[in-house]
């Protein structure tokens, strides 16, 4: 005991000690507990998630034939913040790519105006919808190229060149997209068009993750928790279309060298049977590495492609329009099965007529012959029947409820309820529209516009809402909306046409005498009793659109059809004979007219729409 | 054989306790933390675990050979041991192999050996020899040499061997000296150079006007005219003089300002000319007064300005690029997670990631797929808190702070100062150890790679420790011997 005075110093040693400790131990307590951070960065550390994608729901027609399947299809993605020490010139030589493009590729990446979900934590996607050949070379060498990541994936395969309208296809997600449903990451895939879009939800199934762990150098060490917090991927729903593949391919067919549309549709169901627009596309064109090549083409080409003319282009609808009208004046007392108006041809006034026939006729001949006068003064008698004039308010109230009927046989609005991607609206002109062009609610009547008693005046349809009309036609007065998947909730979807059922029987007669000795006599099929109207369309750009609608057989109608081929002149050398020759195939199964067939096949209205 | 029945009770089998206990503590860690997915077993000799299994059986021996020399050999071969220690040293720079830049390996057959972790037990037995011998007396200059002499000499022959450090742990005997007597001025100083430092360099890069002087040198320099005012007004009770000493730093300022409206002032140099200024008004007042210590605190402010205008100067010259880094990334001044930001971030990423209960055993995945570096040896203490969480990592300090307690215990139960003077030596460079290592792991002290005690792996470490720790229980247990 040398130095008693300096015992207490152990004290102060003591104490030094235990203060180093005790702060240790609060800074233990901050980083363990207080903070989250650290916990985060051991996870985006040693977790890889990767993402399993679900295979996507297959696409079958109505009579169960496999129209679009899935090709295994594989993406390079790279974490950016885990490549290092990478020989450059052989990656890209096994990718076959050049170092430009490689540079390139990284500064898109990274330039988050372009990629705005960027993070150099997560991957990132740097080529996308390689085939195995494409990733063979690369896969054998990956290991050389820490933060290169295979990914794998599915593309769309389709088993028939056609219906790629009605398909639609698949495409990397937009960046508003994203923002909208938080199920997509940057690189995904979605339906962009038709029922891949309608049907994005169902088909795309629910993406899985999967748990890695992975060594600081990123090697992958095997399974999280042996795979227990992995989320498997669900396939999404298939589904099967009320399309019949063989109905679509003839038309398909038949329009070849045209421009125009064909919609055809089961009127008991409102099942879509053939929705065609032409020029069309293999939908194959659109699918992996090619697409956006492609699609600019078809974007680029004159004749619109990509343009779904079936449900967006609006036509006036001519001579198509007549059986609805029969309809609607006869409801409103504007005339009755008995009402004859006489016809002196072409010197008709203020409506010539563009067939020749005895006069007067009554309203079963009208339609047979196409009669331009008769429903001029059809139009007017239901719309004036009231007068005019003073008694204005009365005949605007009349002329109302004509739209009203008229809309209800689903003209001038979309079809909310269904399933179409992308329709017009059509039109059927308002009273409102009226007194603003005339600017006065006296300033207009039925003679100023008289167009629309024929059907070529305001009034606008697409292709599929004059297939529909003609459906409600056939079901004596009521349409399902019309629709793509075969589903029994959409049978549900009943709208009833303002015009009673009595009224029906006279338009049919005068519908089926078309074929018999009317406008369409040539297109008639043995021993099916078929009802149709064609219409030529004036057209102010070039020649009259042909048009036709129909239905058959007359009893129990199982196919109510609209043609549209543009600029091709009168409408029975063209429309007609493809509705009949549907409805053959429709109806008997097989095509016994094939010179018929080969002869419409040939007939070319448009030179610039390309062969598929 | 009565020996060894005495020593039965003469043990302090405590400490021998919490020696075992952090040892298993320890193997278990390195288990955890070289564990591969494909792995065996804990007895696998091809890993990590396995061979720490072969050194801890070796060690228990080594401590049990130790604990039946008779104790006086200690004293007696104490400068034989060290100076054979300094001579291995000396031969370990010529004969080492370039191991990762460090020559301080001795590589014989299969096993290599650091002589250094010799060093640190033959320094404090001969510094023990030194300091105990009857003339001895610390306020002797004639005495002051040649200890310092015993801890440079191994110092820097370890900082030749590119184990700096290994050899910053001489260091701590500065808390024995401060035990047996040397002035508490020195450690308060130390302190406050690190303090100067640190301002200095941390706001370095932080200009006043056009490149007129650093926010951290003025700091420094105002962090030094707080003390003299602080001495002058609570110690030494000069309420009026510490006034005028205000109105005499404002003024000063105040002209400094004014004198930079026509000419560019640098700040720093300013600050220095009042630090002096103010320096001599004390110096004259102590005169008066009669005041001895104000020369202390003339001489520490005049050595502190002198250290702030040189620490720039020490900062890149003296130390080496990777070890500049590592400062300025402790002191957040850059944020390099590749480099050396790398180890300290994911060594606070696998700690903090561990929460209050840890993720059980085996069951870390930063240490497991090796995100942090050296987890075995120097930044074992992740696998701890990764693995056993805050409850586990606290547990192991609480263990350290028993045993460091006990040491000091021990050291005042001595009746012969060289025990004493041992087993200060043994408590200050354990707890130097476990104060820069779990502080380094929790990144609050610098990247300095030594090992944790008793923990990390290594044989030449574990060893060191025990036998630094059984010559200690040896000497203790004389103490019985003696009163027979
Ligand atoms: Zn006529």
């Amino acid at each position: 005991m040398i130095n008693d005075s300096l015992q207490s110093r152990q004290r102060v040693i003591a104490t030094i000690i235990t203060v180093v400790i005790v702060i240790y131990i609060l800074r233990l307590f901050s980083i363990q507990i207080l903070q989250s951070r650290y916990k985060e960065g051991a996870d985006s550390n040693a977790f890889l998630k990767k993402t399993l994608f679900p295979p996507r729901g297959l696409i079958y027609d109505r009579n169960g034939v496999l129209l679009v399947y899935n090709k295994p299809a594989y993406d390079i993605t790279l974490i950016i913040r885990e490549i290092h020490n990478i020989d450059t010139i052989s990656l890209c030589r096994s990718l076959d790519i050049s170092k430009v493009e490689f540079i390139e590729r990284i500064k898109n990446i990274k330039d988050r105006r372009k990629n705005m979900g960027y993070s150099s934590y997560t991957p990132q996607i740097f080529m996308t919808q390689l085939d195995i050949k494409d990733v063979a070379t690369f896969q054998q060498s990956m290991y050389k190229y820490p933060g290169f990541y295979i990914q794998n994936r599915t593309l769309r395969e389709y088993a028939y060149p056609n219906a790629a309208h009605v398909l639609g296809n698949i495409g990397e997600v937009t960046q508003r997209r994203i923002e909208k449903d938080d199920y997509y990451k940057s690189g995904d895939y979605a339906g962009r068009d038709g029922i891949e879009y309608t049907y994005e939800k169902s088909l795309r199934g629910i993406k899985g993750m999967e748990i890695l762990l992975r060594d600081a150098k990123g090697r992958i060490k095997g399974k999280y928790d042996n795979g227990k917090s992995d989320i498997p991927a669900s396939a999404g729903q298939n589904l099967t279309l009320t399309l019949d593949m063989k109905l679509q391919i003839l038309a398909e067919k038949l329009m070849t060298g045209k421009v125009g549309s064909v919609v055809a549709i089961e009127p008991k169901t409102g099942e879509i049977l053939a929705l065609v627009s032409n020029p069309a596309f293999n939908p194959s064109i659109l699918v992996g590495r090619q697409r956006s090549k492609n699609y600019n083409a078809l974007l680029n080409d004159p004749t619109k492609p990509l343009m779904n003319r079936a449900t967006q282009a609006q036509y006036s609808p001519g001579s198509a329009f007549k059986p609805l009208q029969a309809l609607v004046c006869q409801q409103m007392d504007g005339i009755n099965s008995n009402t004859r108006f006489a016809c002196s041809g072409e010197s008709s006034s203020p409506i010539k007529c563009t067939h020749s026939h005895g006069s007067p006729v009554d309203l079963e001949q009208a339609i047979e012959q196409s009669c331009n006068p008769y429903f001029w003064h059809a139009f007017r008698s239901t719309i004036e029947k009231d007068g005019y004039g003073e008694k204005n308010l009365i005949f605007r109230t009349n002329y109302d409820e004509w739209v009203d009927r008229m809309k209800s046989f689903g003209l001038g609005e979309k079809y909310t309820d269904g399933d179409l991607y992308e329709q017009s609206r059509g039109y059927i002109p308002t009273q409102k529209f009226y007194n603003k062009v005339y600017k006065a609610e006296t300033g207009w009547r039925a003679i100023t516009i008289r167009s629309n008693s024929i059907g070529q005046g305001e009034v606008l349809v697409t292709p599929l809402q004059l297939a529909n009309s003609m459906a409600a036609v056939a079901n004596n007065g009521y349409y399902i909306t019309p629709h793509l998947h075969k589903s029994d909730t959409m049978l549900t979807k009943i709208h009833r046409v303002k015009v009673d059922q009595k009224y029906f029987p006279i338009v049919f007669d005068g519908m089926s005498r078309v074929f018999e000795s009317g406008t369409a006599r040539l297109s008639q099929l043995d021993s099916v009793q078929m009802c149709g109207k064609t219409g030529t369309v004036q057209n102010p750009h070039g020649k009259d659109h042909s048009l036709f609608v129909g239905f058959a057989p007359r009893e129990n109608p199982k196919i109510a059809v609209a043609i549209v081929v543009e600029n091709a002149g009168f409408g029975s050398t063209y429309a007609a004979p493809i509705f009949s020759l549907m409805a053959e195939l429709y109806l008997k199964g097989k095509i016994t007219r094939t010179e018929l067939e080969e002869r419409v096949t040939k007939i070319v209205t448009n030179a610039n729409v390309k062969e598929r | 054989m009565s020996k060894n029945v005495s020593m039965k009770y003469a043990l302090d089998w405590t400490t021998v306790a919490y020696f075992v206990i952090l040892v298993l503590m320890g193997w278990v860690s390195i288990y955890g933390a070289s564990y591969n997915f494909d792995q065996s077993g804990i007895l696998d000799w091809n890993q990590r675990a396995g061979k720490q299994f072969v050194w801890i059986l070796t060690a228990f021996g080594i401590g049990g050979m130790l604990l039946l020399v008779d104790y006086k050999m200690y004293n007696f071969f104490a400068y034989f041991i060290y100076a054979a220690t300094i001579a291995l040293l000396i031969l370990t720079i010529f004969v080492a192999p370039d191991i990762k830049g460090s020559r301080s390996w001795l590589v014989i057959g299969p096993v290599s050996f650091q002589p250094a972790e010799l060093a640190k037990m033959a320094t404090s037995l001969a510094l023990a020899r030194f300091m105990s011998s009857y003339n001895y007396k610390i306020k002797n200059w004639k005495d002051i040499i040649p200890l310092g002499m015993f801890i440079l000499l191994p110092f820097i022959l370890i900082i030749l061997q590119k184990e700096t450090g290994s050899a910053l742990v001489f260091v701590a005997l500065l808390l024995m000296l401060y035990r047996e007597g040397m002035n508490g001025i020195v450690l308060l100083m130390i302190v406050l150079a690190i303090i100067l430092f640190v301002v200095v360099i941390r706001f370095s890069m932080a200009t006043i006007g056009v490149e007129q002087g650093t926010v951290g040198f003025i700091a420094a320099m105002l962090l030094i005219l707080a003390l003299q005012l602080g001495y002058a007004f609570f110690l030494a009770r000069q309420r009026k003089e510490t006034g005028y000493s205000l109105i005499g730093i404002a003024v000063m300022t105040i002209f400094t300002l004014i004198i930079n409206q026509w000419y560019n002032v640098n700040f720093n140099y300013a600050s220095i000319v009042i630090v002096i200024l103010t320096t001599f008004y004390w110096l004259f007042n102590g005169i008066l007064n009669r005041n001895k210590q104000i020369w202390m605190v003339a001489a520490i402010s005049i050595g502190s300005v002198f250290f702030c205008y040189s620490s720039d100067y020490l900062f890149e010259k003296v130390l080496e690029p990777h070890q500049q880094v590592r400062i300025k990334v402790l002191l957040n001044m850059e944020d390099d997670l590749s480099g050396a930001g790398y180890n300290v971030n994911q060594s606070k990423i696998a700690i903090g990631s561990g929460g209050f209960f840890g993720k059980g055993f085996l069951n870390g995945t930063q240490t497991k797929l090796k995100y942090v570096p050296e987890q075995d040896t120097d930044f074992i203490f992740c696998t701890v808190g990764e693995e056993h969480g805050f409850w586990g990592s606290t547990l192991v300090l609480f263990i350290y702070w028993l045993l460091l307690m006990r040491i000091l215990r021990i050291a005042e139960r001595q009746r012969e100062s060289f025990n004493r003077i041992y087993a200060y030596c043994v408590a200050s460079i354990f707890f130097f150890h476990l104060m820069i290592n779990v502080g380094m792991v929790l990144g609050i002290m610098p990247v300095i790679g030594i090992p944790l005690p008793f923990f990390s792996y290594g044989g030449s470490s574990l060893w060191g420790f025990t036998i630094m720790l059984f010559i200690l229980l040896r000497l203790d247990a004389s103490r019985i011997e003696r009163l027979r």
